[in-house]
């Protein structure tokens, strides 16, 4: 009882409900621009959160990550454009439903899912996130670092492209984490005599480079892109038939998302790709799928959201993110002295249960919004992106600088832009690299420390449960993706 | 159709140096064999001092890892190559060189010239003409986000040409 009083604290607070009435609004807004999104929005975002109290900030951060998944919706059925990666199954059936002149229809059913995921999905979170902190309480360092391992290696066999260039990007990201000095012996490394990278590389710089300025570099290729829009008279809830048909479809979307979420793998995309074969594979019209089918939305649409709270239960139990965009909400509860872990779940409850209260309702906010505004939302689509994204590059570069007041980010940010859009132009997903940054320092620190404990006896992992355990789920995910190629 | 199919029979064609899975391998493991002579220079800490492995241990057995992993992509890549990818247009290129301007301009005159610069650079050659617009995305835009940073989030901006007469 005390817990639900604690999650709906938000509710009586007017400067948090304004926090999530604004996070919600600019989270929509993301989701529907195509090449925007959660991840770089919430990244721009951040520096702004220094000016606001954590739980605040945290809010904010939440409510523009369960919104833009939501978001993504619209401009997948009215444009076939995926506003973010985790709506592109959407668009395979929500597309040609719109065609049909049935768009309202559409994004109602997308509307009506996605809350019942995002509200799912909160339900496990609250009760998962407890159990798996205190089960935390048992790790020492050897097991924290095999857990690290089974996270990053779950990235490469479950996220988007090459399970190999995905390790690569991982590495690569922990590699990041390794310039400056030495967090164990102040030793000096890959500065190359620059001062300002003793400190290392900042999170921001990195992560807004490689998402917004490389995207900016994407949008520069696609000038000539042309987007057939589908009229929107006005969103339509779903009939009582569709209610019927859908019901078992969207449960079973949420629980897969919920899951799905849970892992550290990119969250949303895999969930809803999942989400909707699974709802072809049980439907009893699997013919309609890819021609409207209503089935196709709602099992995309309901396993993108979920995933959205299954991503947030490792990210506060354990401190590892379970996707690109719980990394940065990661990064923002670290940048406000907050430190995700079992303890939290111990010391500052009120702030764990004003998170998930925060994601309760921004879930209802975001389906108001959606049912009410999305007409005006689909409209943000029509600003062309030789004025968007010279403003967004305005936005990035004071962002990125007003965090350390430092010119060098800024070019850092540039620098991982390219890098980042010649690594998606590979085949290089850029997610396993800010996964790795941002797990760089535990990888790193808890292996030196359990070979301390150790004596340098790297045998002795093996002798630890728990980590042998996290060992042997790491080859298993390593071992999936030869198995499903060889099974194609 | 036949125009994706006649440049993967030309990229099969082309010499192994020439094609987009020798050259991006060829790049990692130059780079990362760089970065592992550098990890050569680190200072070595003193058995006392030392917490498990030495400081430069980890990074060299990342960039191991790396140039293996490398190895295998460029290994698979000769049994299934990559698809070609479309040639860059011009705008990327203008797009990259409007980024070159802005670190050179934010560092010699002016860090809010060099995003109006940019804006206004990248605007133009992405197709918009209207002058109206121009100025909205190069002068109005910035112009807003710099008061906002400024007077909300207190940020002091770096001198130049346009700051030094704000702040003076």
């Amino acid at each position: 009882m005390d817990n639900l009083l604690l999650m709906l604290a938000p509710l009586f607070s007017s400067k948090l409900m304004l926090v999530l009435f604004f996070g919600t609004l600019f989270g929509l807004i993301l989701g529907v621009l195509p090449g925007l999104g959660p991840t770089t929005g919430g990244a721009l975002i951040l520096p702004f959160t220094m000016t606001l109290d954590p739980l605040s900030a945290i809010v904010l951060l939440t409510s523009i990550y369960c919104a833009g998944t939501y978001g993504g919706a619209i401009t997948a059925i009215l444009i076939n454009t995926p506003g973010t990666p985790a709506a592109a199954a959407t668009c395979l059936d929500g597309y040609p439903l719109a065609q049909k002149g049935e768009a309202g229809r559409a994004l109602g059913m997308a509307t009506v899912s996605s809350t019942v995921g995002g509200i799912f999905s909160v339900i496990i979170l609250v009760f998962f996130a407890p159990l798996l902190a205190k089960l935390a309480y048992e790790f020492g360092q050897p097991e924290y670092f095999a857990l690290a391992i089974f996270g990053l290696t779950m990235l490469a066999s479950i996220g988007d492209g090459s399970p190999i260039k995905n390790l690569i990007a991982g590495a690569f990201g922990i590699l990041i984490s390794t310039i400056g000095k030495d967090f164990m012996t102040s030793i000096d490394r890959f500065t190359y005599g620059i001062n300002e990278l003793s400190e290392g590389i900042g999170f921001i710089p990195v992560v807004v480079g490689l998402f917004a300025i490389s995207e900016m570099l994407t949008q520069s290729t696609l000038l000539d892109q042309v987007f057939k829009r589908v009229a929107l008279k006005a969103v339509k809830l779903p009939s009582i038939n569709d209610y019927k048909q859908t019901w078992k479809t969207i449960l079973r979307s949420s629980g897969i998302g919920s899951f799905i979420g849970v892992l550290p793998a990119e969250g949303g995309t895999v969930a809803s790709l999942i989400g909707y074969s699974e709802a072809k594979r049980f439907s009893k019209k699997p013919e309609e799928f890819g021609k409207g089918s209503i089935e196709g939305i709602a099992g995309a649409e309901a396993a993108n959201n979920a995933a959205t709270g299954g991503a947030m239960v490792p990210t506060l139990a354990l401190g590892i993110p379970g996707s690109a965009t719980t990394a940065v909400i990661l990064t923002g509860l670290i940048i406000h002295g907050v430190r995700p872990g079992p303890d939290l779940f111990r010391e500052q409850p009120e702030f764990l249960y004003g998170i998930f209260g925060a994601m309760l309702i921004a879930n209802i906010l975001f389906f108001i919004f959606g049912f009410f505004g999305a007409k005006i939302f689909a409209r943000i689509t029509l600003v062309p992106n030789k004025i968007l994204w010279p403003m967004i590059f305005a936005v990035s570069v004071c962002g990125t600088y007003s965090l350390s007041q430092s010119i060098l980010d800024v070019w850092i940010m540039i620098f991982f832009g390219v890098i980042g859009f010649f690594m998606r132009r590979y085949g290089f997903s850029v997610v396993p690299v800010i996964i790795g940054l941002i797990l760089g320092e535990l990888v790193e620190g808890t292996l030196r420390q359990s070979l301390v404990i150790f004596d340098g006896n790297w045998l002795m992992f093996l002798t630890r449960p728990i980590a042998l355990t996290f060992f042997i789920l790491s080859l298993i995910a390593l071992a999936f993706p030869l198995l499903r190629s060889k099974k194609k | 159709m036949n125009n994706v199919q006649n440049k993967k029979r030309a990229n099969k064609s082309l010499p192994f140096f020439f094609k987009d899975e020798f050259k991006v391998s060829f790049i990692i493991i130059f780079i990362s064999t760089i970065l592992l002579i550098t990890t050569f220079t680190f200072d070595i800490v003193p058995p006392i001092l030392n917490r498990g492995i030495q400081p430069a241990t980890f990074p060299k057995g990342l960039l191991i890892l790396i140039i293996g992993l490398t190895l295998i992509i460029y290994y698979l890549s000769i049994k299934k190559p990559w698809k070609v990818e479309k040639k860059l247009p011009k705008t990327f290129f203008l797009t990259l060189l409007s980024f070159l301007i802005f670190v050179i301009v934010s560092k010699t005159l002016d860090f809010f010239l060099a995003i109006s610069l940019l804006s206004v650079f990248v605007s133009y050659y992405w197709g918009e003409r209207r002058i109206l617009y121009l100025i909205l995305v190069s002068v109005i835009f910035p112009i807003i986000v710099f008061i906002f940073f400024e007077t909300i989030l207190g940020l002091r901006f770096p001198p130049g040409i346009i700051t030094n007469i704000y702040y003076n």
